[in-house]
Parts: C-alpha cells; structure tokens; sequence
C-alpha cells in the first residue's frame, strides 16, 4: 500500500515537471523576453545587463530550477496583455471556473446516475430506449453547440435567462461567488446545463452499463431467493456496487470538465481561467498561457491521485489482490 | 447490396482459385471476404445504420463535389452582392423584402451576402478534410506504436503505454488546444496562417493517437501467442514483417471500430476549436467558423447562419456515431 502510494506520487511529481518544463520551453525558447522588457531603442549593453540582471544567462538547468521554485511559490510573472501579476488574475478567476464546474458535477451525478439505474432496471421500456437515443444524440452535440441552442431558446425568444456573464456576484474574502444572489444563481442555469450535458449522458451509459453487469451477478439472484424486496435488491445491492466505478470516473471528469469549460466559458462570455486561457492563445499572452497549462496540470495530477487512492480504500478486492500480488 | 455481395463471392473464389493471386492480394482478398461477410448480412439487416450510411455518403457527396453541386461559388467576390446580406430562409415570409426568404437562397445568407447552404457544402469539404487527414495520421501513428508495444514488450512497452496513460488523463481538446497555441507561439504569424490546417491536423491527431495504440496493443498481445506468428517467428521472418504481414492485418477490425469513433471525435474537435477561433484559417471556414460567426448574429434574431451550420454537423457526427456504433457491434459481440 505504502510502496503503491509511493509510486504513484513519484508519477505524479514526474507529469508535473514535464509539464513545468514545457511551460518554461515556452517562456525561454519563444522569441526574446527581452525584446518584450525593454524598448526599441535599447542598446545593446542596456539589453546585456537586462538579461544579465534578470539570470537569463545562468546554465540552463540553473534557470529550469529557478523557475519551478517560483512556479511553487506561484510566481509566474506579469501578463503581457493585462500587465498584471499573473497568480492574481488567476486567483479572480478561479472562483468562477470552480463554482461552474461543481454545479454542472452536481447537475450531471443528479440527473445522470437516476437515468442510468431506470435504462438499467427497465430496459426494453418506451422511456429507455428514448433516454438511450437522446444520450446518443447528446454524445453527437458539441458544447458549444448546446450552449448555442440553449441561449437562442432561453434568452433570445423565451429571454428567461441571462446569456452571458456572473450576474451580480458576493465577495466572500477574496473568494467573489455567484451563489449568494438571484441574478447570479440565473446566470449560472444556463452554463452549466450546457457543460453538464455531456457528462450526464456519460456517467448515465455508464451506470446502464453497470447496473447490467452487476444484476447478472450471483449475489443479486442470491438476494432474489432470500426473498428481499425489488427496492431493497435494486438499491440497497446494486446500486452500491455499481458506485465504485461511477465514482471513479466522475473525479477524473472533474478534471474534464475543466478543460471543457474553455468551450462554455467562451460561449457564455463567463468570466473564469477558460476565457483567459482562450484569450492568452489568440494574443499569445505566455506567462497567462504557462501558468494556466501548470495550474491546471496540478488539477488533473491531484484528482487522479485522490481518485486513484480512493478506488483503492473503497474496494476491498483491489487491496486483497495487491497484497497477494505483492506477497509472490 | 445483393449484386455486390454475389461478385465479391465470386471474386473470393477466383482468387483462390490461382495460388499466385492470393499472396499478391492478401487485402482484397480479405476486403472482398469482409464484404461477403456477416456483417454486411448486418448491416442489410439494421434500417438505422442503412439510413446512417447514406447519409454519410449523402453528406460527402454533397461536401466534395461542392464546387459544381453548390448553388452559388461563395469563394467568388464578384458573385456577392451586399444587398442580399443576412436574408433569411426561402420559406420566412418578412415585412418586406429584407426580411423576407428568396428561393435562390434556401438556407438564407450571411452579412456578406452569402448562401449559407453553399458555405455548409465548402464548410463540411474542409470539416471533412482535417477529420480524415488527422485519423490517418493518428492511425498510422498509433497503430504502428501499439504493434510495436504490444509484440516487443519491456521496456518499450511501458514508456510508450506510460506516455499513453499521461496523455489520456488530459481531454483531447485540451491537448489539440495546447498544440495549436503552441504553434502560435513558436510560428511567425504570417506562416502560422499558412500552415494552420496542417496544424490543425497534427494537434487532432496527437490529441486522438493513444485510441489506436492501446486497442492494437491490446489485440497485438493476444495475436502474438497464437501458432502462426510463433510459426512465422520460428521460420525466421524478421519482426518487422511478422508485425505487418501476420499480425496487422488480424488487428484490423478493432481499429476500423476506432478509426469511425475517432472520426466522429476529430470532426467535433476540429468544429470546437473554429468555433473558438483557434483552428481552421479565416480564408478557409469549416462548419465550426460558420457557426463563430453566425453566433455573432444570434442576438439580432438572425438564427440561420449559425443554426443551419449547426444541425449539419450534428447530422454528420450522429451518423458517422451511429455507423461507428453498429461496426462495434457486428465486428466483434465482445468488444465494449
């Protein structure tokens, strides 16, 4: 177990820096960051004590390490197109990525996991095969075209809800969320449905799937000749069962979410790290660029090591099968 | 259906019938075998998945011979006329006549006076084009390093299954994304707009490789303990033809079920990252800049330039979807 988890940082710290070392490729290898620093007119002894001043002529790895103790302690530079430290217009944005991707998890395990137990149990039913041909076209829907459909619908002809922006949004410390006001709550319907959806239809094909596979098992027929009630079998052991494999997939769509919250965030003008990403592409804004790519690699690293530990405390056979495997 | 299936028959006996034939066309031979197969008993049998195909190649019909089927050249300057910029649909009765449809137009026109049905048919040919180009570069890619993984094992295998395991935490867009503004960054701006497409496709393909390589890695482990390659290892093939004579070509269902899957995928990546500004070059719009651009005219009631691009795409990766969905099943029953 301990070796296991061992590894498993060890990889973890291994994606890391290569993510750090592409990120810091990008700041030294494109163009000259002096050329962005000092004027036309510098000379060039005023370029040389630039460059000495800032360590750009210490060895490589000197400057590599230098780099990755910022990027630890969250130093990134400024923004070339804003002109601000970048870790703070990282910090005002991360609220509004998180709070739309924990509601679209929420929409999509509320929604996803009861479809996927009903295609499960009834699956020659009417609503089924529907629920079944919808997900398919769900799959087919790219993200932005939902959030298209959904602004045309709900705020262009219906004009129900805002298409784009927070609304009005609390300060909590130097946390500003959007739960704490009507207009915020409205302003967030729209996005996340449309970042959820997708999810939604994922996580209820794989619960369909699962509850399939675990109904055939022994233990449910056992629990049929015992004589338990339909909810009882249903609920309390299929369902539990097919948890472990739900759970595991949505913390690593956690990270998925993020990346596709680029998509809606664009569509919906929302004002969180996907916009500055997008934009920091088009204006080929680097340190925003870097440090988002770092930011969002320590995500992805972090929920796959939590998930990956998680699946491994849940299920006991994975923990047997390890420690026999070890014990040869 | 049936005179094709009745010729391929006959063409499977023909060339068993000369000995020297069958080594020289090992792979019509198993085409004309795949076609006389069960699955195309399959697919005769599935009205979705007949309804699928012809759409498809509806769509491609449409898409590739665009220059002489579309109803307007929406490249030509000379043919656009500002006067009927942003008209809407043929059967949209106005208040007068720029609100009202014309039948030259069918799907309406764009604010530069375009026909939108003509600029989908352009569009889908370049969707089409980058959705193609990049599967054929991550098959090639990722079916020779998963042939590779799977029959050499050690050491190669898990470098290459380890950087398959890294790259498939992230999302592909956000890999295709991280390429594409690579390359911005790296490239002069006016070289960038010329190599955009190519691009384009490279990022797709890096984003969608890691498909391929496991399923042929996977498939290529279970081949590579059966008795004709121990057979043909035994003889003294080298490896490398064992790998694309013997092992290849028993691998190739499964990557035929991932090459339509990951079609569907590519084409919607590509659609994404128009639409997001960062994919094809302005000079040459895919259904994902129709629709960023459309976009643009949601707000004033202007529907059908975004709407119409929109539903086109969906239509062709529901059915490439669907086609893809069938080929799974009739394959292989076993494969998920």
């Amino acid at each position: 177990m301990i070796a296991y988890i061992i590894r498993r940082l060890f990889q973890s710290i291994l994606v890391m820096l290569v993510v750090a070392f592409i990120s810091f490729g990008l700041f030294n290898f494109v163009g000259d960051p002096i050329n962005n620093m000092v004027g036309q007119e510098a000379t060039t002894e005023q370029r040389e004590a630039a460059r000495e001043r800032l360590g750009l002529n210490d060895p490589f790895p000197v400057q590599f390490g230098r780099f990755v103790a910022n990027a630890v302690q969250g130093e990134f530079g400024l923004s070339y197109r804003l002109g601000e430290p970048v870790d703070e217009i990282l910090v005002e944005r991360l609220p509004a990525t998180l709070e739309l991707v924990f509601c679209a998890a929420l929409f999509a395990l509320l929604l996803g996991v009861p479809a996927g137990v009903y295609t499960g149990l009834h699956r020659h039913g009417f609503m089924s095969k529907l629920l079944l041909t919808v997900s398919l076209v769900g799959i087919s829907l790219p993200t932005f075209l939902i959030g298209i459909l959904l602004i045309l619908v709900f705020s262009v002809l219906l004009g129900w809800l805002p298409s784009f922006g927070r609304g009005a949004t609390v300060d909590l410390g130097w946390w500003s969320t959007g739960f704490l006001t009507v207009g915020g709550l409205k302003a967030l319907i729209l996005p996340s449905i449309t970042l959820a959806l997708f999810q939604m239809t994922l996580i209820m094909r794989l619960v369909r799937a699962e509850m399939l596979e675990v109904l055939r098992t022994d233990y449910i027929k056992f629990a049929r000749a015992r004589g338990l009630s339909n909810r009882a079998i249903h609920f309390g052991h299929a369902l539990k069962n097919t948890m472990v494999p739900v759970i595991t997939i949505m913390g690593l769509q956690i990270g998925s979410l993020i990346a596709f919250a680029i998509i809606t965030e664009t569509v919906f003008q929302w004002p969180g790290m996907g916009l500055l990403f997008l934009q920091a592409i088009q204006f080929v804004d680097i340190p925003v660029m870097s440090s988002y790519l770092v930011l969002v690699a320590l995500f992805f690293v972090v929920i796959n090591l939590i998930v990956d530990l998680l699946y491994y405390v849940v299920d006991p056979r994975l923990r047997i099968e390890r420690s026999t495997a070890g014990g040869h | 259906m049936a005179t094709i299936d009745s010729s391929a028959g006959k063409s499977v006996s023909d060339t068993q019938a000369v000995p020297a034939a069958v080594s020289r066309s090992r792979f019509t031979d198993s085409l004309y075998r795949f076609l006389d197969s069960d699955v195309m008993y399959s697919f005769r049998r599935s009205p979705v998945t007949v309804i699928a195909f012809v759409v498809t190649v509806l769509f491609f019909v449409a898409a590739f011979a665009a220059p002489w089927l579309a109803p307007h050249n929406t490249f030509d300057v000379r043919t656009l006329d500002l006067m009927d910029a942003r008209l809407p649909p043929a059967w949209v009765e106005g208040d007068n006549a720029y609100t009202t449809g014309r039948a030259e137009f069918l799907l309406g026109t764009d604010d530069q006076g375009r026909d939108v049905l003509s600029s989908i048919m352009f569009g889908m040919r370049v969707s089409l084009t980058v959705g193609f180009a990049s599967v054929l570069v991550a098959m090639v890619v990722g079916v020779s390093l998963g042939l590779v993984s799977g029959y050499v094992g050690g050491r190669v295998d898990s470098l290459i299954m380890r950087v398959a395991d890294i790259q498939l935490t992230f999302p592909a867009i956000l890999i295709a994304l991280l390429i594409d503004g690579l390359a911005r960054t790296v490239l002069p701006p006016g070289v960038h707009d010329e190599l955009a497409l190519y691009v384009l496709i490279l990022a797709i393909a890096a984003s969608v490789w890691v498909n391929f390589a496991r399923t042929v890695r996977g498939s290529t482990l279970v081949e590579k303990n059966k008795e004709y390659v121990q057979a043909a290892r035994v003889i003294g093939i080298h490896p490398v033809m064992i790998m694309l004579r013997h092992v290849l070509p028993n691998v190739t269902g499964p990557v035929l079920v991932i090459a339509t899957i990951t079609l569907a995928i590519a084409i919607l990546t590509e659609a994404t990252l128009s639409f997001l500004g960062v994919g094809v070059p302005p000079t040459q719009p895919s259904l994902g800049t129709l629709i960023r651009v459309g976009n643009n005219y949601l707000f004033s009631g202007e529907w059908w330039m975004a709407i119409f691009p929109g539903v086109a795409l969906v239509i062709l990766v529901l059915a490439v979807n669907l086609l893809g969905d069938w080929l799974r099943d009739a394959l292989n029953p076993k494969l998920r």
